[in-house]
């Protein structure tokens, strides 16, 4: 929930009064933002960087040199390096700056692995280095300056082809320079100055020194310090990523409006389909071609403009002379150029390559997957309770109550509210004799309050943000006046983790989690409703670290939940700000959107987008937070939301209740059977998760992550697959009477999973729908296992035995993976305690291998029943168990829709077993 | 675990402490037991297949309306069935089995979860029953007391009826007399109205010659004035010496504009001058001190007749609760209606009281009006006792239009008001007019809605009353209120609570509700299935 209005705040009432959607004005265009406004000004042409070749140092795996700006003879420092996996990493720095510029700290795993790198060829005007792989190589031109990353004779990538590269070097303020030159500055400037003359300042433009935006005045004690490059990528089209914005999957051309914005910022009533910034910010472009999948880490947390020219967009296809080609430009507000090139070739291989630097998807509790149940607010612990009895009464399935900030006394985190919630603890055991869960929000504005016991601790440790003048830093947020936690501080970060011990955190039990809302951070009182940026992170302006705030706070609190139960249990942490690495600390939801149409659409390619850089469990609000959808659209919501990775719904407190069955018994059944659908799938969404862990894998994909070759996917968002392997296109028109789904791949058979019926791929198919309908699709050639007893929680399903769905492709075989652990410690990591197995039927034999001999896990569940999908009849089935026995086992034909239902195999789900069909 | 062999269970049903066993597979009622005989294959309920018997709860799903594993979790459509000796039987969804969690108090539903079970049912049986007897009390007694209201509500009702038909017949009467009383006063005011007429035309004719008389006089002195040499003629120059007489007004009286208002005369003698003196009169200034300017014709005052207003006419009750108290707490303070409160009255100033006052009414004019004035008076009187009578024969007729039940069992609740004072507020019902909330610490008072209907469910839509179109909440709707009306001893409201933004909920108890209790000694123990 958003700065949204609320009665506590006049100011904020004001700002929010006539907004029905977003009120533009509170936040900046690129013509607002001083350094944005001075970058774009900036127009291709021959760039003034030249490269000082014979300031070359190679050693194994890092080349630098210098690369001197003819305009005003400031040096940078450029440096290469070829990275483990095939990757550039290109570093810019000032050669010497006259004091250190920010390099993001915490979001790389650790220092990239290296690889050998060696000049190939050299000339006085250019360089080139082996990048190994296939022929690849990187070619540096001199002057002007670029980079171009060839394969053969084919340019994948090209670096400053334009000349927008821009380094604002840091200098001296011109009033007060003679000063500095006296003081500290003097060594700087002396060694700047001695070689290829004076350094020649540009002229000072308006927003270098101060800059106002509204009431604010950002006082730029630094002046002006941003940075740019650009990117060329011949041959493409199709640009994806850079979350967070409420717009296409597939990156639009900015060349007539403002560049992608990338500044987390708590936006109220967001407007769907443009480049304003929203929560959350990845700095990570995937570009894609029928020929190659690369990826650009921009490695910067300080406010970004991406700009995307392409020289195709708005135009027909048709074979032109001109070859397709996607400029990317890149403009940031400090910091250095740190980016990391991925070159793919294949999009699992971006995937692999960046998840090799930020690391994966956190592997959630079970639970976590399952189906969650928040309001602004759930009242009191009544209120609680007969919301959980009411799903029982209506037989739907949950596993998480939440709670919003109403739970808390005053809005002070960490406690509760005395009258609401007196005994906490009493209705935490409620919930868990039910196997439930509850999330309760901790956000990171502590109320100033010298009675409330975590402001005192904070402040009498020091680790309040710092205004620019060296006090507490202090914005209005839900309590009134407060004080927001250096979350930079990794002390601060220890001690927030320690907060969450079950004898600090009165009345948190194991079964409570937290939602870590408003970390952009909100200030409802600051500009743009966010924090000044010349407030103070230690050394460091929160200019610096602005998109980085929010990640800190989840994984500070993540952190918090795992050594509460002393490393044993996975956390499960909410956030709405994120930043690249954000993945590795729990889930993410699109914010504050609204109950319409055009929301429930976009929730899909919101979440692709943050999918294709790594962050996989992602969701939007079910239902739309802000106003009261209809049933229609509450029900095709729940429908959609079944299918998308974080499961929620989430209401505004000013909205009428809307629990699913307060919409009539027949929306009641509809909604929940769609839940149902969700925890017959759990299995499978627990093994994509398992599977998104390992290896980076987004668990949400568009369509031509699998279907790379298939130009028709590139721009499809309205479907999508969960794996590979599930094909979902929700129905999101109100009065819809049907879709056309795309079915992809040539060859490829798809089956209905609710009719069974099959289709073939490479089509567009017009399914009719009624109200009941969800058009989801497996494909041929693969098993997915369910749990088809759908109990109160997925705890209650835990040793339920699995049915196996084998859909035959086109070739009459089919492979899948079964995955089990406990579901919700880290055994499976630290103890290799989990159940990890293989499926794979062909030649009319089904199978059941071990894929990792080295774990063990003994489970409860078993086999109960296998469903075979485009198969024929056979005359007999055989189950050969691992000690050999073998007994007959029943089986159903449908011949209408050949499908073969195997009764009951009954083998343990960890065994080894093969089935014969004759 | 792949099957789970047990397929029959013995189970005891305690009827009226004797132990008896049955055998049937576990999850069956009683009442169907017939349909699961061990010997026989098991066809389905729904009659869709047949399989042999050892497959019922034998944690498969055969039978598509789950009737083959009633005591298993293997079909998602399943019921189970739990005894619950010493309380009551129910039927669980076989979801719920074996899910770890204890559903049945008799723990028959955890047989294979590990889930530490206790059964509970004695004791749930002992509390319900100590619950239901004391229900039964309070129904008991609610009841009748709902019987009396029933009776004063009739009495009541037939009371106000038969008022209400003497009020129409006193109306009738009324209605005549005041007829009677308008002729009476129409014929009074006539010979009034021609005497103050003539009262007026004889002052009036009066005025104008005492006016004729002041304005000779003037003209007179004026003269005597002009004639400065007192030769006994006004002549051009003498005229030339008062320049405000100048008619062009440049400011100059020429020569020839005095000759002009001279009527072309080079002098004038005091006859002559009646001619002159009308054109001067309006302009000229005495020489000597300033003398007051020439009466302006005054209009006879006005006069005013009384204007017959309304506020003896009572409010009817529920008006009153539709003005708004709007004073909402988010809400901006700005009344816009402050401004427009008070028009600054212009009240008409007397100019001059320059003649005497009218004369007195003379005796039989005055007499003639007296009498007017008393029809006047006593036709006034009449219509407003008609007016009071109308009233009261509406809010009767109003009172007795309403719902209260199909005995008028709520009829007491009408123009009554129960509080109920929580942490922060205090609640007020005022049940058929409206719902309000008041800061307990002072603030104004928020309308939770005005009486809107009966809203309970089909059967009995006497459990639900709804207040509507309270104030209104900011970017939502209009506060309501739902009242759940329960049955009790005393007319209370016992609790209030707000599950949705500006939607309120309030239990109210009253013995309106109260049901006949269905027999004399409820005892649930005796309730056994057999």
């Amino acid at each position: 929930m958003a700065a949204s209005c609320d009665s506590l705040l006049p100011l904020v009432l004001l700002l929010c009064l006539s907004a029905q959607a977003v009120d533009r004005s509170n936040f900046k265009t690129c013509d607002q933002s001083a350094f944005c406004k001075r970058q774009r000004e900036l127009k291709p042409g021959q760039s003034p960087y030249r490269a000082l070749l014979d300031t070359l140092e190679l050693s194994n795996s890092r080349l630098s040199l210098q690369l001197i700006n003819d305009n005003n003879k400031v040096r940078l420092l450029l440096e290469l390096y070829r990275l483990q996996g095939n990757m550039t990493r290109v570093k810019i720095n000032e050669l010497k700056p006259l004091k250190p510029r920010y390099e993001v700290p915490d979001v790389l795993l650790s220092h990239p692995i290296t690889e050998a790198l060696s000049v190939v060829a050299q000339d006085e005007n250019s360089l080139v280095v082996s990048l190994g792989g296939k022929d690849q190589r990187l070619i540096l031109s001199a002057q002007p300056f670029r980079l171009d990353i060839v394969e053969g004779s084919q340019v994948l990538m090209s670096l400053n082809s334009r000349g927008l590269l821009a380094f604002e070097h840091l200098r001296t303020r011109k009033d007060t320079k003679s000063e500095s030159e006296q003081a500290t500055g003097q060594e700087n400037v002396e060694q700047q100055t001695d070689e290829d003359g004076q350094i020649k300042e540009d002229d000072d433009k308006p927003g270098m020194w101060e800059e106002t935006f509204k009431s604010h005045t950002d006082s730029k004690p630094n002046g002006p310090t941003s940075i740019s490059l650009d990117f060329s990528l011949p041959g493409v089209e199709h640009v994806y990523g850079i979350p967070e914005h409420a717009d296409t999957l597939k990156l639009k051309n900015t060349d007539g409006s403002d560049p992608y914005r990338l500044y987390n910022l708590d936006v109220f009533q967001y407007e769907l389909h443009n480049p304003m910034a929203l929560y959350g910010a990845v700095p990570v472009l995937i570009s894609h071609s029928t020929d190659r999948t690369m990826g650009i880490f921009w490695l910067n947390a300080a406010e970004t403009w991406v700009d995307i020219s392409s020289n195709t967009a708005g135009k027909v296809r048709v074979i032109s002379s001109e070859a397709p080609q996607t400029d990317v430009r890149w403009m940031s507000e400090s910091g250095i150029i740190d980016v990391f090139i991925m070159l793919g070739p294949k999009p699992a291989d971006v995937f692999t390559q960046y998840a090799s630097l930020t690391g994966t998807q956190s592997f959630p509790p079970l639970s976590a997957l399952a189906y969650h149940q928040c309001r602004w607010n759930y009242n009191d612990q009544e209120d609680v309770k007969t919301v959980d009895q009411g799903f029982d009464e209506h037989d739907i399935p949950y596993d998480f109550i939440w709670l919003d900030i109403e739970h808390a006394d005053g809005k002070r985190y960490f406690t509760w509210d005395p009258s609401k919630f007196p005994q906490p603890k009493e209705m935490l055991q409620g919930l868990m004799d039910k196997r439930r869960k509850l999330v309760a929000i901790v956000d990171p504005h502590i109320k100033v309050d010298s009675g409330y016991k975590i402001h005192n601790e904070i402040r009498s440790k020091n680790f309040y943000v710092k205004n620019k003048d060296g006090g507490d830093y202090e914005g209005w947020c839900w309590p009134g006046n407060a004080g927001y936690p250096d979350f930079t501080n990794p002390e601060m970060r220890t001690w927030w983790a320690s907060q969450f011990a079950y004898d600090q955190y009165e009345g948190s039990m194991e079964n409570q989690y937290i939602w870590n809302d408003m970390n952009e951070p909100s200030v409802f009182n600051g500009p743009e409703v966010t924090m000044h940026k010349d407030a103070l992170h230690g050394v460091w302006e929160h200019r610096d670290v602005h998109n980085l705030y929010g990640l800190y706070v989840q994984k500070a609190t993540a952190d918090g939940l795992i050594q509460r139960s002393e490393g044993v249990q996975r956390p499960f942490v909410l956030t709405r700000a994120f930043f690249a690495g954000s993945q590795r600390y729990g889930a993410v939801w699109t914010g504050d959107n609204a109950a319409e149409w055009g929301h429930l659409k976009i929730s899909i390619p919101m979440c692709l987008s943050l999918g294709l850089v790594g962050i996989s469990f992602c969701g939007a609000d079910v239902g739309g937070f802000f106003k009261h959808p209809s049933a229609e659209l509450l029900v095709r919501w729940y429908q959609a939301g079944a299918y998308q990775p974080f499961f929620r719904a989430h209401a505004h407190i000013d909205t009428p209740r809307r629990e699913p069955w307060l919409f009539g018994p027949e929306n009641t059944a509809l909604i929940r059977e769609a839940i149902r659908q969700r925890y017959a799938l759990l299995p499978y969404w627990y093994q994509l998760f398992y599977n998104a862990h390992r290896t980076g894998q987004p668990v949400m994909r568009p369509l031509w992550v699998e279907y790379p070759d298939d130009f028709a996917t590139f721009s499809i968002e309205d479907e999508y697959l969960i794996g590979k392997d599930l094909l979902v296109h929700p129905v999101t028109d109100e009065g819809a009477t049907g879709v056309t789904a795309y079915l992809p791949g040539k060859g490829e058979v798809w089956y209905d999973v609710h009719t069974f019926q099959k289709h073939d791929g490479d089509q567009s198919l017009y399914i009719p729908v009624t109200m009941s309908s969800i058009p989801v699709f497996q494909r041929g050639g693969s098993i997915i296992c369910r749990k088809d007893r759908v109990r109160r929680s997925s705890s209650c399903m835990e040793n339920d035995p699995y049915t196996l769905y084998v859909a035959l492709g086109s070739q009459g075989s089919a492979e899948g993976e079964l995955y089990i652990d406990d579901f919700h410690t880290f055994s499976f990591e630290e103890a290799k305690q989990f159940v990890h197995r293989r499926l794979s039927f062909s030649a009319n034999t089904l199978s059941s291998r071990n894929l990792a001999p080295d774990s063990q896990f003994s489970t409860a569940s078993w086999i109960e029943k296998i469903v075979i999908f485009g198969g024929s009849q056979p005359s007999s089935a055989t189950l050969k168990s691992a000690d050999g026995t073998e007994s007959a086992l029943e089986f159903e034909f449908d011949s209408t829709l050949a499908v073969l239902t195997l009764r009951k195999p009954g083998v343990n789900a960890a065994a080894d077993w093969t089935i014969v069909l004759r | 675990m792949t099957c789970l062999h047990l397929l029959l269970t013995l189970v005891f049903a305690v009827s009226l402490g004797t132990p008896v066993e049955i055998q049937r597979p576990r999850g069956v009622p009683l009442t169907k037991k017939q349909f699961y005989e061990e010997s026989k294959p098991f066809t389905c309920l729904d009659g869709s297949r047949t399989i042999p018997f050892d497959r019922v709860n034998d944690d498969y799903c055969d039978c598509k309306d789950g009737s083959d594993e009633p005591g298993t979790a293997a079909c998602p459509n399943g019921s189970f069935h739990c005894t619950n000796a010493g309380y009551r039987p129910m039927f669980i969804p076989s979801s719920r089995i074996n899910d770890g969690i204890c559903d049945c108090c008799d723990t028959t539903d955890e047989y294979n979860s590990g889930a530490k079970c206790e059964n509970t049912c004695k004791e749930l049986g002992r509390k319900e029953r100590e619950v239901l007897q004391k229900m039964a009390e309070i129904t008991k007694e609610g009841f009748l007391l709902k019987q009396q209201l029933i009776e004063e509500a009739k009495k009541g009702q037939q009371e106000k009826q038969s008022k209400v038909t003497d009020m129409q017949e006193n109306k009738k009467q009324l209605d005549e007399k005041v007829e009677a009383l308008r002729t009476v006063k129409e014929t009074a005011e006539q010979p009034e109205k021609e005497a103050k007429e003539r009262h007026l035309k004889a002052w009036e004719e009066q005025k104008a010659a005492i006016r004729l008389e002041k304005d000779k006089a003037k003209m007179a002195e004026t003269f005597l004035e002009l004639d400065d040499n007192a030769d006994g003629f006004v002549s051009v120059s003498e005229l030339q010496s008062h320049a405000e007489l100048d008619p062009d007004a440049d400011g100059t009286l020429t020569e020839i504009e005095a000759q002009g208002l001279m009527g072309g005369a080079e002098q004038v003698d005091t006859s002559t001058f009646e001619s002159v003196w009308p054109k001067i009169k309006d302009k000229y200034h005495s020489e000597s001190q300033a003398e007051e300017p020439a009466p302006v014709e005054t209009p006879p005052d006005e006069v005013k007749e009384p204007v017959v207003d309304n506020d003896s006419e009572p409010y009817p009750e529920d008006d009153i609760s539709e003005e708004e108290d709007e004073d909402d707490e988010d809400e901006d303070d700005y009344h816009e209606d402050d401004d427009k409160a008070q028009p600054t009255i212009k009240t008409p100033e007397k100019t001059h009281e320059d003649e005497e006052a009218m004369p007195p009414y003379d005796a039989d004019t005055q007499a003639l009006i007296d009498a007017a004035q008393k029809a006047r008076d006593d036709f006034e009187e009449a219509e407003k006792a008609l007016r009071e009578m109308d009233d009261q024969i509406r809010n009767i007729e109003k009172e007795l239009s309403f719902d209260f039940g199909p005995d008028a069992e709520f009829t007491y609740l009408y123009s009554q008001c129960y509080e109920l004072t929580t942490s922060e507020y205090i609640y007020r019902l005022c049940p058929f007019n409206r719902v309000s909330q008041k800061p307990k610490y002072g603030g104004s008072e928020t309308n939770l809605g005005t009486w809107g209907s009966w809203s309970g469910p089909e059967n009995n839509k006497y459990l639900l009353m709804k207040y509507e179109q309270g104030t209104g909440c900011w970017q939502g709707p209009n506060r309501s209120t739902t009242v759940k009306l329960t049955c009790g001893k005393e007319t209370v409201v016992t609790s209030t609570s707000e599950p949705s933004r500006c939607e309120y909920l309030m239990e109210f108890t009253t013995p309106a509700v109260c049901q006949e209790p269905a027999n004399i000694d409820p005892s649930p123990h005796d309730h056994v299935e057999l």
